[in-house]
């Protein structure tokens, strides 16, 4: 085949990339340096002075720093946390494994408010942690924010590097061990190594989503701490301090992207070889005894929490147990704070949930194959790296920055769009992009370009080529980011809450109002909700997780 | 000395090796032979520790191997595909097993694997930048650092082209009888096999159906199908069989009698089958057979006839060559006693 | 290669034109109305009207009614400041006395001399001459006490705020904070009203007498409080004066009640946006919240008091909803000037 110029190249790579590109532009770039516009230079003019005040004061200094040890320690818990768990689930054979896989993103989409009445119920005063250490409780330290985060991000890396596990050649570490190498030996220096891009993935984004928890840290933390997320919500929706803001937001976006730097170095070097085929998952022995415990202990874990919530929908009025709660979800009366039958919010939970499913595959599905296709040239692959970068940036900037750009700055013809109920997936579509591409990328950039070619070689266009190579092997973790995005858009609330809600709530928002009220029917209901909505999640999971597509696997 | 005793394995609930039985002496090599698809890797993998049998035993030395961790065997297997670690350079992959071990002078210990499979140089590549025949030597390099008991070879050189295996091959014994080493390999081609290998076991579907030195496996195979895996390339029967194994010598024993088996001359007892290789038919004037020449073919060592001899059929012939007969011409053949195997099984149980 | 990628970028392309063109399900809505028979509400997240108020909002007015909800009181107010040149609607509900000055100062709202209902004016916000502000409803931020936990011990329950820094109710109030919840900036707001420039003080000695700050109310009440859905271990608790209609035992007798002393005033007013598309529609909505249909129906659709004196209320309320007779009160035009570094000095104060 004739060599292109590396301008044409470069051109192909434009057009793949512009569409993703233009989403970001629009729903991201604009809205955000609107923003920042708007608190840099409130009297049209740049006013640096008052950033530089900001930035000096004791407290940005106290924030930042408790931000970064917090979500760093917390990236650190989820890692260790779900290693085990990503093998145990990914290569061992044992019932109920589809099961635990779907329950293990529950803490994904249940709503912030609902998990710290959880977590309050567990590490309160009031809880049995409290009884029987005779103490205050956690809640209101740190410890409680960060098991809150790991609760929430565990997940995360169980899914994305399990993926990865999962087509993992068996053989590698099997000629390791044959060698002479221990199971533990065979970990360190075979299946790490070959890990480390997903786990290196997975890490960068938990610890963007830990630094830019808002909730966890409010609820938990008690008004104590502060991250540099609750302090940009707090100088922008309560004192509208805007340049104050901008300033920290800017702070924020400079931190993300050399984290994201730092991410992309460690990244490079190790290939992971993946298989064709996933391998067959083994029968557990008596090797697997560590990670089977471990997995065990993060279960209870995350049980915990959720079976206090369980617990909590069942108890009724009068102090005991039944299903009145459950039977009030119906219909919506007066006198309860009920918005509407919890049916019809799952309905319309489900319905963006899949908007946002397919926006965000689509494209992250793109963004990953450009970033991940083989770079000929410095330029291409710089180029490559910096829309790698890109894509993980709306992880980083907080969701009231984005959601109060959106207000300003998609208000007028051609960008009319802050009235669109499209605005709701699209920007769960962009919260959910990083976790796609993230999925994706590592075992898209670790498929042989040779089969790709030997493909082309024999005949297949460009879509057939994708169908028949990629596709098979990206199969796997294609659906796990599927189940992510739509996980991330079933719980999400945040980003949602500062876009105009219409007269179609969804669940979470349903579980907001009605958490918000006195009365013990309220809160029993929205504790029943709650559990609605992490079954509904399940199920769906569960039913994602048994796709499969048979006439590309086996052709 | 490694020993399976009817050993079975289960490979999704179906059996991919059943009641194998081999005996490997320490310092010897044996090639599995079969087919792809017989279980020969599986029942390599489970000498290896990575399958459990489902019954039977696996010793070495007379110690049962069973609840020995792969890691402990002290069996290298090296893979189809070399399984190199792409993370590591061509020394570090071979250095890997040596730190397990830590092995003082592992560098030394590297360099000298590196020459004795023809890679001085080769230290600081990655895997990636290697060719296909380089890799397995890297791979075989590696297994020998971990100096094993018993080094496992899986089809190495099946993924190589030809002139390139034929080389490799012939290393590969070099390699390991340089080393001392005990081997076991498994290949589906028989001239692999008989390059490298001191014994051989052909397996079928499951079961080993022949083991023993490679001569004697070789001069008796024990049914048809062996016969034709094993490179002759046809099986007679009946008359056919009768005529070619009279023409090739009625008188003589055949030469893999063994003092203590039951005689057979083709004299007193008339085969059933014979294997009969391409060389066993020789175009001579004065042959006992006639036959006429159906086709011929030109290359480099001779020429390749298929003659029909009546009462035998269509059979493979070489002729020398000065001569190139033509289609449809009348020619007189001799055969070669030397170059035919009775078929063991025809003989009745016991005949081995 | 070149094929592959501009084939691909053809993908890309139909890609972007599929999601910007979108049929979402999401998007399957009702032909829009055009803009002259809608009216556009802007409104905080805990806005509840009824389908059947909507309906007859419809059928008096003639105006189909759209609500646009997000985000609390203060995000609210801050939004419309930040979008007053293109406004997303044309009336806004949910601007509170605490906020009411920031919106006036912002300039979002237009003036309109709404015709109020009896009693009604005493919640005019001060400062608000050409009444762009109209109040709507109102409710009060008062200390809740759960007196049964207090019978159940034989103790005194407190009596009003400085009962709250004495040790004997030591560990015993947990409040939602100021910088995160409208009632806790209420409650810090009555502190004020009552300790003036000593409430850092008064704060301080809160603190140091074991109160617990929690993010929000539902923390607050729900989980901590001791007559919360959580059940929790605190029985003195930052809510509203309605809060003690919720807590209503079997024999109609409430096992809560609001210290009337710590009261601080809550009303939540109605305004025509400056440049709505529709002020006629704006207006008539603001005449049809302060009607008598949408005023009966407050306390049970978002749990306030209507500002019609004479608008019926609920049977648990009027029994148990006790209103202080004079609130914690202070000027609209101080809270405007200060409440930042009050803030700010909170923060200092419950963080350190």
């Amino acid at each position: 085949m004739r060599q292109p110029p590396p301008g044409r190249r470069l051109l192909g790579l434009a057009g793949l990339a512009l569409g993703p590109v233009l989403v970001l532009v629009v729903f991201f770039v604009v809205p955000v340096v609107g923003m920042l516009g708007l608190g840099l230079r409130p009297e049209g003019r740049f006013d640096i002075g008052a950033v530089l005040d900001v930035l000096s004061r004791p407290r940005t200094g106290r924030v930042v720093w408790f931000t970064a040890w917090s979500a760093a320690v917390a990236t650190t818990a989820s890692v260790v946390l779900g290693l085990p768990a990503a093998y145990a689930l990914s290569r061992l054979d044992f019932p109920g494994r589809r099961l635990i896989r779907a329950l293990l993103l529950v803490p994904f989409v249940l709503p912030t408010v609902v998990v710290g009445v959880a977590f309050g119920e567990l590490l309160g005063e009031s809880g049995p942690l409290a009884r029987i250490s005779g103490g205050q409780g956690l809640v209101g330290t740190p410890v409680a924010i960060i098991a809150g985060l790991t609760f929430f991000n565990v997940a995360v890396v169980i899914r994305t590097v399990g993926a990865s596990w999962e087509s993992l050649d068996r053989r590698t570490g099997e000629a390791a061990a044959a060698l002479g190498a221990s199971p533990a030996r065979v970990f360190w220096t075979v299946t790490l190594p070959a890990l480390r891009p997903s786990i290196v993935s997975a890490a960068s984004v938990v610890f963007l989503f830990c630094a830019t928890s808002f909730g966890v840290v409010l609820t938990l933390g008690g008004v104590r701490y502060s991250s540099v997320e609750t302090e940009i919500y707090l100088l922008t929706t309560n004192l509208l301090d805007l340049p104050a803001a901008a300033a920290l937001s800017i702070l924020q976006l400079l931190a993300v992207l050399a984290l994201l730097g730092l991410a992309a170095r460690l990244r490079v070097g190790a290939q992971a070889s993946p298989g064709r085929e996933v391998v067959r998952p083994q029968p557990i022995s008596r090797s697997d005894l560590v990670p089977v415990a471990a997995t065990g202990l993060l279960l209870v874990l995350i049980a915990a929490p959720v079976g206090a919530l369980v617990a909590g929908s069942l108890r009724v009025a009068d102090g005991g147990w039944g299903l009145a709660n459950y039977r009030g979800l119906d219909e919506a009366e007066s006198g309860q704070a009920l918005l509407v039958p919890v049916t019809e919010a799952l309905g319309t939970s489900l319905r963006t949930a899949v908007d946002a499913t397919w926006m965000s595959l689509l494209l992250g599905g793109l963004v990953a194959v450009v970033v991940t296709q083989r770079s000929r040239g410095r330029t291409e692959q710089r180029v490559r790296g910096v829309l790698d970068g890109l894509f993980m940036l709306p992880l980083g900037v907080s969701a009231v920055t984005l959601g109060f750009g959106f207000l300003i700055t998609l208000d007028e013809p051609p960008l009319n769009l802050r009235d669109s109920p499209l605005l709701v997936p699209i920007a769960q579509a962009l919260v959910a992009l990083p976790l796609v591409v993230r999925t994706l990328a590592p075992v898209l950039g670790s498929i042989d370009d040779r089969q790709r070619q030997a493909a082309a070689s024999l005949g297949a266009g460009p879509l057939r080529v994708l169908a028949t190579v990629d596709l098979p092997i990206v199969w796997k973790p294609f659906v796990a980011a599927a189940g992510f995005a739509f996980a991330v858009s079933l719980g999400e609330f945040g980003a949602t809450s500062f876009l105009a809600r219409d007269e179609h709530p969804t669940l979470p928002v349903v579980i907001f109002a009605l958490i918000g009220r006195p009365g013990a029917a309220n809160y029993g209901m929205a504790l029943a909700a709650s559990v609605v909505l992490a079954a509904t999640t399940a199920a769906v999971m569960l039913a994602v997780e048994r796709l499969r597509v048979p006439s590309v696997g086996g052709f | 000395m490694l020993e399976v005793r009817d050993l079975t394995v289960l490979y999704d609930q179906a059996p991919a090796v059943v009641q194998a039985s081999l005996n490997l002496p320490t310092g010897q090599v044996l090639a599995v032979l079969g087919p792809s698809g017989c279980g020969k890797s599986t029942l390599l993998r489970a000498v290896a520790g990575l399958e459990p049998p489902a019954s039977g035993t696996l010793s070495w030395d007379g110690r049962d191997l069973s609840g020995v961790p792969t890691h402990k065997r002290g069996f290298a297997l090296m893979f189809q595909d070399g399984q190199l670690f792409n993370h590591l350079t061509v020394a570090r992959n071979i250095a890997y097993p040596l730190r397990i071990r830590r092995r003082p002078r592992s560098a030394q210990r590297v360099a000298e694997l590196l020459a004795l499979v023809g890679l001085d140089g080769f230290a600081d590549r990655l895997p990636a930048t290697l060719s296909g025949g380089e890799r397995q030597r890297v791979a075989l390099a590696r297994s020998l650092a971990a100096d094993p008991r018993l080094l496992l070879l899986d089809e190495p050189l099946s993924a190589l082209d030809a002139g390139l295996r034929e080389r490799l091959a012939a290393d590969l014994r070099v390699i390991v009888r340089a080393a001392g080493t005990t081997a076991l390999f498994v290949t589906h081609d028989h001239e692999e096999a008989f390059a490298v290998a001191d014994r051989i076991a052909v397996m079928r579907a499951g079961r080993i159906v022949q083991h023993g030195d490679l001569d004697a496996v070789w001069r008796a195979p024990v049914d048809a199908e062996t016969a034709l895996f094993l490179g002759y390339s046809r099986v007679l029967e009946g008359q056919a069989a009768a005529r070619v194994w009279a023409a090739g010598g009625s008188s003589r024993r055949s030469a893999h009698d063994t003092p203590g088996s039951p005689s057979r001359t083709s004299g007193t007892i008339p085969p059933g089958e014979v294997a009969v290789r391409r060389s066993a038919l020789r175009l001579e004037p004065t042959g006992p057979l006639t036959g006429r020449v159906i086709s011929a073919r030109v290359t480099p060592l001779q020429v390749r006839v298929v003659v029909s001899i009546d009462g035998v059929g269509e059979i493979d012939a070489v002729a020398p060559l000065d001569q190139h007969p033509g289609v449809g011409e009348t020619v007189r053949l001799a055969a070669d006693h030397t170059r035919m195997a009775v078929i063991a099984a025809a003989l009745g149980p016991g005949s081995l | 290669m070149t094929r592959v990628n501009s084939r691909m970028a053809g993908l890309g392309f139909t890609a972007v034109a599929v999601l910007l063109t979108s049929c979402s399900l999401v998007g399957e809505d009702d032909a829009p109305s055009s803009a002259a028979s809608e009216v556009v509400l802007v409104t905080h997240d805990s806005f509840v009207i009824s389908d059947e108020l909507i309906a007859q909002f419809k059928q008096e007015s003639g105006f189909d009614l759209k609500i646009k909800a997000s985000g609390d009181a203060g995000a609210l107010t801050n939004k419309l400041v930040l979008t007053k040149d293109n406004p997303t609607g044309d009336v806004a509900f949910g601007i509170d006395n605490t906020f009411g000055s920031r919106a006036l100062d912002g300039g979002v709202l237009a003036a309109y001399d709404a015709s109020l209902p009896t009693g009604a004016d005493q919640y005019l916000l001060a400062g608000d001459d050409d009444q762009r502000l109209t109040p709507i409803d109102n409710g009060n931020v008062c200390v809740n006490i759960d007196e049964s936990w207090f019978a159940e011990k034989d103790m005194a329950p407190p009596a009003d705020l400085e009962d709250l820094t004495d040790p004997a109710y030591a560990d015993l109030f947990v409040t939602p904070g100021a910088t995160t919840s409208s009632p806790g900036l209420a409650f810090l707001l009555a502190t004020i009203a009552e300790y003036g420039d000593g409430w850092d003080d008064y704060w301080t000695r809160l603190i140091d007498n074991g109160t617990l700050v929690t993010e929000g109310w539902t923390d607050a009440y729900q989980v901590n409080f001791t007559q919360g859905g959580g059940k929790g271990k605190r029985p003195i608790v930052t809510s509203y004066d309605s809060s003690p209609a919720f807590t209503v035992d079997g024999e109609g007798a409430s096992s809560t009640s609001a210290l009337e002393s710590t009261c601080f005033l809550q009303v939540e007013y109605a305004g025509v946006l400056t440049g709505a598309a529709n002020p006629d529609g704006a207006q008539a909505l603001i005449d049809f919240m302060l009607g008598p249909d949408f005023q009966a129906a407050l306390p049970e659709s978002m749990y306030v008091f209507p500002v019609d004196a004479t608008a019926p209320l609920p049977q648990d309320w009027a029994r148990h909803a006790t209103r202080p007779a004079e609130p914690l009160a202070l000027d609209p035009a101080e809270i405007a000037a200060n409440r930042d570094q009050w803030l700010r000095e909170w923060t200092d104060v419950v963080s350190r």
